[in-house]
C-alpha cells in the first residue's frame, strides 16, 4: 500500500467537561476526496482545526507523507500544504477580493501581480471573481470562491472544506464539485465535511463517522445509502419526517406588492412580492443568502416597517402592528441569525424563554415576570426538542450552534402560532436534529397553522413544503406546487448559477 | 476694532503649529482605531508625555532628548491599558477612561516640583535659503522639527495602511479578528503594537504643547486636546488625510479666533471660542458622509476561543 497524504492515528483533545476527540485515527490518500460525518458536536471541527494548526491535540501524531507533521499554528499548516475553507467565511468585509486574498498568503506577490493571478486561477477552475470588489458586497457563493481561490493560489496538497454548499444554489453545487473533482485529479486531496449525504455520496471517495468523538466507522460512500450513513452518524435508526394529509383551510397570511428597503448598506430591498398561505399551508421559499430573506422575515415579523395593506393575518391590516403585538395574535416568527437575533447570547435559556413567549405563554402580569412559569416553559422546549444543555440557566451561548437552533425554532413552536414565520430552520443542524425540526414544523402545520419556511436547503423545501417559491434579487417568483418540481427547474426559478461556468480547461 | 493688528504670514504659520498636538495625537489614535481598539485614554497619554518630556528637557537641556523621553512616556502609559485590555480583557472603554483620570493624576503628582520654570527654547529646523523665501518661507519652513515629523508620521501612516502588508494585516486585525485569528495573524500581538504607537504619538502631541506651544508645566495643561483627537479620528472616517485637514482646520481656527478676539471683533467671546468646534464637525461631518464605516471590531474584547 501507498503512504497516504496524511495519516492521523490515536488523535485525542479534550475540553473542560468534554472530550471533543478521542482516539480518532484517519488516512487521506493523494488525490482521494474524504468525508467527515458526525452530528452537531461529534468533534469534526475539533478534528480538522487541529490538522489546520488552529488547536493542539493532548496526544496523538500526524504525519505527512510519511513525515512527522505538527503545525504549531494555520501558518505552518499552510506552508506544508494544507488549505481549509471555513464554514464562517474568515473574509474581512470592508477589504478587496485581492487584500482578502493575500491576508491568507504567505509571501503574496505584489498587488498588480497577484489580481493577475486571481483571474488566472480564477478562469482555469471556472469561479469568476473580480480582484478589486469590495468583499462586503459579494453575495455568499462568490465570497465561498474568495476562500476557495485564497487556498487554490498556494497549490495545497489537502483542501479542508466545511460544509462548503450550505449557501449554494444546485448549480452552483454542481460547479463546485467540477472544481472539487479537477483538483482531485490534479493530485490533491480533499477533506469534505457536510450534512448533506447525498452529496457525499455523488462526490467522496470514502467518508469516516465521527460520534461522541470516537472514530465509529468508515464506509464507501457510493455503496452506502444516505440513511445508512445517517444511521451511523446517530448510532440508531432514523424516522423521515412525515406529513399527515390535510387541507388547505382558510387564507392566514397574505401578503400584496410588497416593497420594502433593506435597513443595511449590505442589504437586498423586497421589491413586489405577493403571496397568500393558508391554514395547514407549508409554503417554502428557497434562494442564497443575501437575495432579501433576512428583509423578509423582518417585514413578516414587524421588525421592518411596510406599506399600509402590504401584510394582512386573516384578513386584518398588519402592516402598522409591532412584532409583540403580532405575537400576541399569533404571528410568530423566528430569524436566522441565532446568536444577535433570535437568541441574546448572554442571557440564559430561561430570559431567552420570556423574551419571546411573554405574551403568549402568560409569562408577565401587568409588568411583573413571572420567572418560575418562564423556567418551566424553557424547560418543556429543552425537553421536547432534545436541546442538549444542562439545565435553563446556561447562557445561550454556551450552546452549539444545533442545539442553540433546536432551543430556538422550539420556543416558537410551543407558542401554537397560527402563523409561523422561520428562516433556515434546519442550518448547521445534524440529520437527526434535523429531522426532528421538520417534524415538528409538520405536526404544526397538521394543526392548522400556516408556515412560510425561508430556506436555503432544497431539499428540506421538497420534504417539508406544499407549495415552493424562490426569492432572488428582491423578488419573490409565483409560488408553484412542491410535487412534480424538479431540480432543474428550482435551479431555474433560483435565478441560475449567478454567472458561473463549468471548469473548461 | 483692529484686523490689520494680524499678520496673515504669522497666523498661518501659528494655524500650523496650533493643530500638530490635535495631529499627533489623532494619528497615533487612527492607527490603534484600525487595529480594532477604542483607547479613550489619549489625554491621559498626551499629559504623561508632556510632563516627562518637559521633565527630561529642563533635566538634560536637550528638548529632543525631551521629545524623545514624552514618546517613551506615553508608550510605557499605553502598555497598561494594552495589558487591561489584550491580557486581562477588561472593557476597553472604561480602562480607557481610568488612563485618562491615572494619567491625569500621575502627571500632576510627577510635575510638582517643576511649575513655573522654563523649558529649553526649540529650534526652528535649519532649512537653509527656503526660509529665506518670502510668505511661504516663514510659512512652511520656519518651523521646529516636530511640525515636520508630524506631517511624515501622516504620510506614513497612509502610505502603510494602504500600500503595505503589515498595514493590510493591521486593517485586518481591526475589521476582524475572529477571521485574522483564524488565518494565523497574532491578533494581541499586532493590537498591543498599535496601541503603543498610539502611546508614543500622543505622548508626542503632550509634549508639544509644554516644550513649544506654552512652553510651561501647568497640571491638566492639555485642557482636553486628547478628546477633541479622539473626536476627530472617527470625523475623519478613520482616514490619515482627512485627520490632518481636521487638524490643521480645528488649529487653525482656535488660532484664528485668538487673533480676532485680540483685535477686538464686536461677536461675543464665546462664539468665537466655540467656533472651532462647530467648523470642524461641520466639515468632517460632510466629508463622512460618504459609505465609509468603522473598522468592524471596533472596541470588541478579543477572545480567543477553541
Amino acid at each position: 500500500m501507498t503512504t497516504p497524504l496524511l495519516a492521523l492515528s490515536g488523535l485525542t483533545k479534550a475540553y473542560p467537561g468534554v472530550i471533543a476527540n478521542d482516539d480518532v485515527t484517519l488516512d487521506i490518500g493523494v488525490g482521494e476526496i474524504h468525508a467527515l460525518l458526525g452530528e452537531n458536536g461529534a468533534g469534526k471541527s475539533t478534528l480538522v482545526k487541529i490538522i489546520y494548526g488552529l488547536v493542539k491535540p493532548d496526544s496523538g501524531v500526524m504525519q505527512m507523507h510519511g513525515t512527522a507533521f505538527a503545525p504549531v499554528d494555520p501558518r505552518a499548516a499552510r506552508g506544508a500544504g494544507v488549505g481549509m475553507v471555513f464554514q464562517h467565511f474568515s473574509l474581512f468585509d470592508a477589504l478587496s477580493v485581492a487584500e482578502n486574498i493575500a491576508l491568507g498568503m504567505e509571501a503574496p506577490p505584489p498587488m498588480a501581480t497577484l489580481a493577475t493571478r486571481i483571474r488566472e486561477v480564477s478562469e482555469t477552475y471556472g469561479l469568476p471573481l473580480s480582484p478589486d470588489r469590495t468583499v462586503g458586497d459579494l453575495s455568499a457563493g462568490e465570497r465561498q470562491r474568495v476562500e476557495i481561490i485564497r487556498c487554490l493560489l498556494q497549490d495545497p496538497k489537502l483542501l479542508i472544506m466545511d460544509e462548503p454548499t450550505s449557501v449554494l444554489t444546485p448549480q452552483e453545487v454542481d460547479i463546485l464539485f467540477e472544481t472539487l473533482r479537477k483538483l482531485k485529479e490534479e493530485g490533491t486531496a480533499i477533506l469534505y465535511i457536510s450534512h448533506k449525504l447525498e452529496e457525499i455520496r455523488a462526490l467522496c471517495d470514502a467518508a469516516t463517522i465521527l460520534r461522541g468523538g470516537k472514530n465509529v466507522g468508515t464506509c464507501v460512500p457510493r455503496d452506502t445509502s444516505a440513511r445508512e450513513m445517517a444511521e451511523m452518524m446517530v448510532g440508531s435508526t432514523l424516522a423521515t419526517p412525515k406529513a399527515a394529509a390535510h387541507d388547505a383551510g382558510e387564507v392566514m397570511l397574505s401578503v400584496t406588492g410588497l416593497s420594502a428597503a433593506s435597513p443595511s448598506a449590505f442589504g437586498m430591498a423586497l421589491k413586489d412580492i405577493s403571496f397568500e398561505v393558508r391554514a395547514g399551508e407549508v409554503l417554502g421559499i428557497g434562494g442564497v443568502a443575501g437575495n432579501g430573506q433576512d428583509e423578509l422575515l423582518g417585514v413578516l415579523s414587524g421588525e421592518l416597517p411596510c406599506g399600509n395593506g402590504m401584510v394582512s393575518f386573516k384578513g386584518g391590516d398588519l402592516s402598522t402592528i409591532g412584532p409583540e403585538a403580532r405575537r400576541g395574535l399569533g404571528v410568530l416568527a423566528a430569524p436566522e441569525e441565532r446568536l444577535g437575533h433570535a437568541a441574546a447570547p448572554d442571557m440564559s435559556l430561561t430570559e431567552n424563554a420570556m423574551l419571546t413567549g411573554m405574551t403568549r405563554e402568560g409569562l408577565a402580569r401587568s409588568g411583573m415576570l413571572n420567572w418560575t412559569k418562564a423556567r418551566g416553559f424553557a424547560e418543556r422546549i429543552i425537553t421536547e426538542f432534545d436541546v442538549r444543555t444542562p439545565g435553563p440557566h446556561n447562557a445561550a451561548r454556551s450552546l452549539s450552534g444545533g442545539n442553540l437552533q433546536k432551543f430556538v425554532i422550539g420556543r416558537e413552536v410551543l407558542q401554537r402560532p397560527e402563523v409561523l414565520v422561520v428562516n433556515q430552520p434546519t442550518w448547521g443542524v445534524d440529520a437527526a436534529a434535523a429531522a426532528d425540526i421538520r417534524q415538528a414544523l409538520l405536526d404544526l402545520a397538521a394543526g392548522g397553522a400556516a408556515l412560510v419556511i425561508i430556506s436555503q436547503d432544497l431539499d428540506e423545501l421538497m420534504e417539508i413544503s406544499d407549495r415552493f417559491a424562490a426569492l432572488n434579487e428582491g423578488r419573490l417568483s409565483a409560488p408553484k406546487p412542491t410535487s412534480g418540481l424538479n431540480v432543474e427547474q428550482i435551479g431555474l426559478m433560483l435565478g441560475g448559477a449567478h454567472g458561473m461556468e463549468v471548469a473548461h480547461v | 476694532m483692529d484686523l490689520s493688528a494680524i499678520n496673515p504670514i504669522l497666523l498661518i504659520a501659528a494655524m500650523i503649529a496650533a493643530a500638530t498636538p490635535i495631529l499627533l495625537a489623532a494619528i497615533g489614535e487612527l492607527v490603534v482605531e484600525r487595529a480594532g481598539v477604542l483607547n479613550l485614554g489619549v489625554e491621559g497619554m498626551m499629559i504623561t508625555g508632556a510632563v516627562c518630556g518637559f521633565i527630561i528637557a529642563v533635566n538634560t537641556g536637550s528638548p529632543t532628548v525631551g521629545f524623545i523621553a514624552a514618546a517613551i512616556g506615553g508608550a510605557v502609559l499605553s502598555l497598561l491599558f494594552a495589558f487591561l485590555t489584550q491580557v486581562a480583557l477588561a472593557n476597553q472603554v472604561a480602562s480607557g477612561l481610568a488612563l485618562t483620570l491615572f494619567g491625569l493624576g500621575l502627571s500632576a503628582l510627577m510635575g510638582q516640583s517643576y511649575v513655573g520654570i522654563k523649558p529649553p527654547r526649540t529650534e526652528a529646523t535649519p532649512l537653509g535659503p527656503l526660509a529665506d523665501i518670502p510668505v511661504i518661507g516663514p510659512i512652511f519652513f520656519g518651523h521646529d522639527l516636530v511640525v515636520y515629523i508630524g506631517l511624515v508620521i501622516v504620510a506614513g501612516t497612509w502610505a502603510t495602511l494602504k500600500f503595505s502588508r503589515a498595514g493590510l494585516i493591521l486593517r485586518a486585525v481591526g475589521e476582524n479578528h475572529d477571521a485574522a485569528h483564524a488565518l494565523g495573524y497574532k491578533v494581541k500581538r499586532i493590537r498591543t503594537a498599535a496601541i503603543m504607537f498610539g502611546g508614543a504619538c500622543a505622548g508626542l502631541g503632550g509634549a508639544y504643547i509644554s516644550l513649544i506651544r506654552v512652553p510651561q508645566w501647568t497640571e491638566g495643561m492639555t485642557a482636553g486636546v486628547g478628546w477633541i483627537a479622539l473626536a476627530l479620528v472617527v470625523f475623519a472616517s478613520w482616514k490619515p488625510w482627512r485627520v490632518l485637514l481636521g487638524a490643521y482646520l480645528f488649529g487653525g481656527i482656535t488660532q484664528l479666533q485668538l487673533n480676532l478676539q485680540g483685535a477686538g471683533v464686536a461677536i461675543p467671546v464665546e462664539y468665537l471660542a466655540m467656533s472651532p468646534y462647530i467648523v470642524t464637525i461641520i466639515v468632517l461631518v460632510i466629508l463622512s458622509s460618504d459609505k465609509s464605516r468603522a473598522p468592524g471590531s471596533l472596541g470588541r474584547t478579543f477572545h480567543v476561543s477553541g
